[in-house]
């Protein structure tokens, strides 16, 4: 229980850092982004939306700045994320419920593949150690992890969609088409989503590789794994159920912590192939100043994070007896 | 027949320097019920030895030589499916540390259970029966078969090794150094243990350890291990009382006695050799306190020496 | 695009580091160690490359004096940018900013991480769970939206890349140092200076650092690589200085003008390879400090063939 309480104890601490930094980042800033929103918006809005901007962001606002963070974090609790300036006039959230379904069908899958692959692939390779794979896949898999994932998207962009144009170049769909749940748009998403998919899955999977093997070769090393050698167990048996099943332990606290490389990769793929997700949109309301739309992504970018991080402890937790010990 | 017959074994690690031959050409026969105790220093390969035995051995260690004959069968030569069928049926392992080798991610009841259904076709329930039976037979109270390991106190953990050990009830259990990583009492209560389930169950024991005083109280035979061979082997008796080897004379004389006269400590100056590149001729000789000029230059084998086997040149000269 | 090699568990790694490691010890890693061989030689090379630019290119590589868009050629190696600077020189110049940014803001982080994370391992009680909470709460906050929110409000200059870049990269390596200092708070040594009445500091400086050195040097190496890529990632998307030359931003004129729809591939394809050879460089030496860290991670000898160096 106290091991519950710790973690949603940290899980909030996170969550208020990032809505306070939300809302001192802009503060401290020289010059004033309210005020150059707020001169943009002028003449657009009706006084409605102008005062509710005004209280989002503080201007001409005589009240406390104490007092204005409060209201800030209980608007932003409240799910009032505010109006985009760049897709005015559009509410935040309805812009972000658009982006988040494409991001989540292809970064959320990939990487699970990635990290389940990764994995497995990681665990026959430790325990086939000593030959010829397992002297040259490491060195391999050190170097393709180095590469950043934007440029493995334009050279793949490059080679399969303009040279030989087997896949299309960008976006989501083929511009233009109807969005329905119909076959046909299902299609030519996947088509669309090929490509991105590959990219994050080559670049990130060496990883995931590298790790589990590296566990799995100090895990065959202890003696409980001989143990189940002698016992009489089958090979296959000691290595998932002995060896594999405390190897990846420390993996699944790595797939929290790394989770901020996944989301900063999947934003520049998607850069790269125009691919209407969250990081891809995040870039828009950068480039166009849209600061409400910025923060709440950042605000939803964070939660996710902690959720994947609270979702690795849960699972750890079950896997391992220790940890419920040590609370 | 004996139960276990170790001829000529040796086995190597293949390092970045070379080879290292940790076992040289021992032999090692074990009769039914018998408890034979191997004893020696740290890095004189009496674990190798064992691992070599049990066909327990992890790269870059390999047999590469002789035999381990089993109830008549050379364990090397089997196949890996063979091998797994006689495998804690016939004869099982205990270590030296419970913590490291029990799973810790499983309770010692689900390893009970592992290591049952790898042989046979048990319903759960009865595995459990036999489980707690097990347990209790070593003092342990069955509702631990819930337990995970680090729940466990460490002499708790490693009678339960023991337990899990003798779950087929084995014709031979080898044992390496299961009591160094426990207080001297519980030490004592391990042995003791040990000893009441040998004439209970009736199980040979190959027990390897450095403490050579604590297993001569309960061992029919000792061997002697240095740097990588047998260096004296005999009764228990004899080769406590009366050694004939000087590095067994060495160890003993290193030990204090509680009950007899004040001596003087000494230990056995130098250290010993790097199996990388052995010495000629004799490994003890840099050590002995005995040594001559031959026992530079000639290897001795195993000689006759009262009623124990010496690996010393002041016994050559009777056969064998 | 991040390394996570090494995830060992703490207690091996610190059964490996008893001994102290000085600076001849490091020689012979190098030597011994294919991949780190490798990976020092590109970074010497790169180090070259960066230090004396002038013996690789004669031209300038701001200077838009030539035909736009050329391909390959004797005089213009790499071709032309579609401004007409010549791609080889752009590439060649870019390379000392790459550089400096990967070892200051590696070094910045490196020695952050190191002075949190000891403190929190050897500190304990209070102020270890407060340092902890401190790790933990950066460690998740995304960073990359973190910075891309940072640099829309401030056009970013070097030192703000730098200055984020390191804001966000400690916390990992903080998180090992408190980790590894942990496993080491009771062993012997240390209780032996503690007995000697040594200074807590002392005890931290002087005999607690020496003996994690190949672990610092691990995460230096991590927190280059990582900077090497995010730097490139955030120059790629345009929150670099447009002014600066660095292989990011070239990348990020190549993409505005579309140069992988309009065939001017060197332009696309070059910056990015030097970005993947030094983050390479850097991988290589960290996986290589890894497995000194670890033995049981070195290459696997065959049986029957002695002396194959480790790969």
């Amino acid at each position: 229980m106290r091991f519950v309480l710790r973690r949603a104890g940290f899980f909030l601490l996170t969550l208020w850092s990032a809505m306070t930094l939300n809302f001192v980042i802009p503060r401290l800033m020289p010059g004033d982004p309210a005020e150059a929103i707020f001169a943009r918006y002028k003449g657009r809005v009706s006084p409605t939306v102008v005062k509710a901007l005004e209280a989002q962001f503080g201007i001409h606002n005589n009240k406390n700045i104490v007092l204005q963070y409060f209201d800030y974090l209980a608007n932003t609790l409240r799910g009032r994320f505010g109006i985009s300036t760049y897709y005015f006039p559009n509410p935040v959230s309805k812009e972000i419920a658009t982006a988040l379904p494409w991001t989540v069908m292809l970064v959320g899958i990939t990487t699970l593949l990635a990290f389940l692959l990764g994995t497995l692939i990681g665990t026959v390779s430790a325990w086939r150690r000593g030959g010829a794979l397992d002297s040259i896949l490491p060195p391999v898999f050190v170097v393709t992890s180095a590469i950043p994932y934007f440029w493995v998207a334009m050279v793949f962009v490059l080679v399969f969609a303009v040279s030989l144009s087997w896949f299309p170049t960008a976006f989501g769909y083929t511009p233009g088409i109807t969005i329905e749940p119909s076959m046909h748009f299902f299609l030519n998403a996947i088509d669309h989503a090929i490509l991105p998919a590959v990219t994050i899955l080559i670049t990130s999977i060496g990883g995931w590789i590298l790790t589990m093997r590296n566990n799995m070769i100090t895990t065959l090393a202890e003696d409980y794994v001989r143990m189940g050698r002698a016992k009489g167990l089958t090979s296959r048996r000691v290595m998932f159920d002995y060896a594999a099943r405390n190897a990846i332990l420390p993996n699944l606290t790595g797939f929290a912590m790394s989770m901020g490389f996944v989301i900063s990769g999947a934003i520049l793929v998607e850069y790269v192939f125009s691919y209407p997700g969250i990081g891809f949109m995040l870039l828009q309301a950068v480039s166009g100043e849209d600061f409400p739309l910025m923060q709440a992504l950042f605000l939803l970018i964070t939660v996710a994070v902690l959720v994947a991080v609270l979702l690795a402890d849960i699972v750890t937790a079950l896997l391992d007896p220790r940890t419920r010990q040590n609370a | 027949m004996a139960l276990l017959e170790v001829d000529d074994l040796s086995v190597s690690y293949a390092t970045s320097s070379g080879e290292v031959v940790a076992v040289d050409h021992v032999d090692l026969h074990v009769e039914p019920n018998e408890f034979v105790g191997v004893v020696g220093e740290s890095g004189c390969g009496k674990s190798t030895l064992l691992f070599g035995i049990a066909q327990l051995l992890s790269s870059p260690a390999r047999i590469t030589g002789g035999s381990v004959r089993f109830k008549g069968r050379d364990l090397v030569s089997l196949s890996s499916r063979e091998l797994r069928a006689q495998r804690w049926r016939d004869f099982s392992v205990v270590m030296q540390s419970a913590m490291n080798a029990l799973n810790p991610v499983k309770s010692i009841g689900a390893q009970f259970i592992d290591a049952v259904k790898a042989h046979e076709q048990m319903p759960k329930a009865r595995i459990r029966e036999r489980s707690a039976e097990m347990l209790r037979l070593v003092g342990i109270d069955p509702v631990h078969l819930k337990s995970y390991p680090h729940q466990l106190s460490g002499g708790m953990r490693q009678r339960a090794m023991i337990a899990m050990a003798l779950l087929f009830t084995p014709d031979l259990v080898i044992m390496d150094e299961p009591t160094s990583a426990l207080d001297v009492v519980a030490q004592r209560s391990l042995m003791a243990q040990i000893s009441e389930l040998q004439d209970a169950l009736g199980f040979a024991v190959v027990f390897v350890t450095h403490d050579m005083s604590l297993v001569s109280h309960y061992s029919d035979r000792l061997v002697v291990m240095y740097a990588g061979q047998t260096v004296e082997v005999g009764d228990t008796r004899d080769v406590f009382d009366s050694p004939q080897h000087p590095y067994s004379q060495g160890l003993l004389d290193a030990f204090p006695s509680i009950r007899g006269p004040k001596t003087t400590l000494t230990g056995i100056p130098g250290a010993p050799p790097d199996l990388a590149l052995p010495p000629p001729g004799c490994r003890f000789a840099p050590r002995c306190p005995m040594v001559m000029d031959k026992c530079h230059t000639i290897e001795p084998e195993l000689y006759r020496a009262g009623s124990a086997l010496a690996r010393c040149l002041l016994y050559d000269g009777e056969a064998k | 695009m991040s390394i996570v090699t090494s995830q060992v568990d703490a207690g091996t790694a610190a059964a490996g580091l008893t001994t102290r490691r000085r600076g001849l010890g490091f020689i012979r890693i190098l030597l011994s160690n294919g991949k780190a061989t490798v990976g020092a030689v590109l970074l010497l090379i790169f180090c070259f490359v960066a230090a004396f630019p002038g013996v690789f290119t004669d031209d300038d590589p701001r200077a838009d004096a030539y035909d736009r868009s050329m391909g390959l050629s004797s005089h213009h190696l790499l071709g032309t940018t579609a401004y007409g600077q010549d791609l080889w020189a752009q590439v060649i110049y870019g390379t000392r900013q790459s550089l400096v940014i990967a070892a200051v803001a590696g070094a910045l982080a490196t020695a952050i991480s190191v002075i949190v994370g000891v403190a929190a391992g050897y500190l304990a009680g209070v102020a270890d769970n407060v340092l902890s909470l401190l790790i933990d709460v950066f460690l998740v906050i995304p960073t990359f939206p973190l910075i891309i929110v940072i640099a829309a409000y401030k056009k970013s200059s070097l030192t703000v890349l730098i200055a984020v870049l390191v804001l966000t990269g400690w916390s990992y390596g903080a998180r090992q140092m408190r980790v590894q200092t942990m496993s080491l708070r009771n062993r012997d040594f240390l209780q032996a200076a503690r007995a000697r009445g040594e200074r807590r500091l002392y005890v931290i400086v002087v005999e607690v650092l020496p003996t994690m050195t190949s672990l610092i040097v691990a995460q230096f190496l991590g927190a280059a690589l990582y900077s090497v890529l995010a730097a490139a990632g955030l120059q790629f998307i345009g929150l670099g200085d447009p002014n600066a030359l660095s292989w990011g931003t070239i990348l990020y004129f190549a993409e505005n003008n579309e140069a992988l729809q309009t065939n001017q591939y060197a332009w696309a394809v070059a910056p990015g390879v030097c970005i993947a050879l030094l983050g390479a460089a850097f991988a290589l030496l960290n996986y290589a400090f890894d497995e000194v860290s670890n033995p049981a991670l070195r290459p696997v000898r065959r049986r029957g063939r002695r002396g194959v160096a480790g790969s």
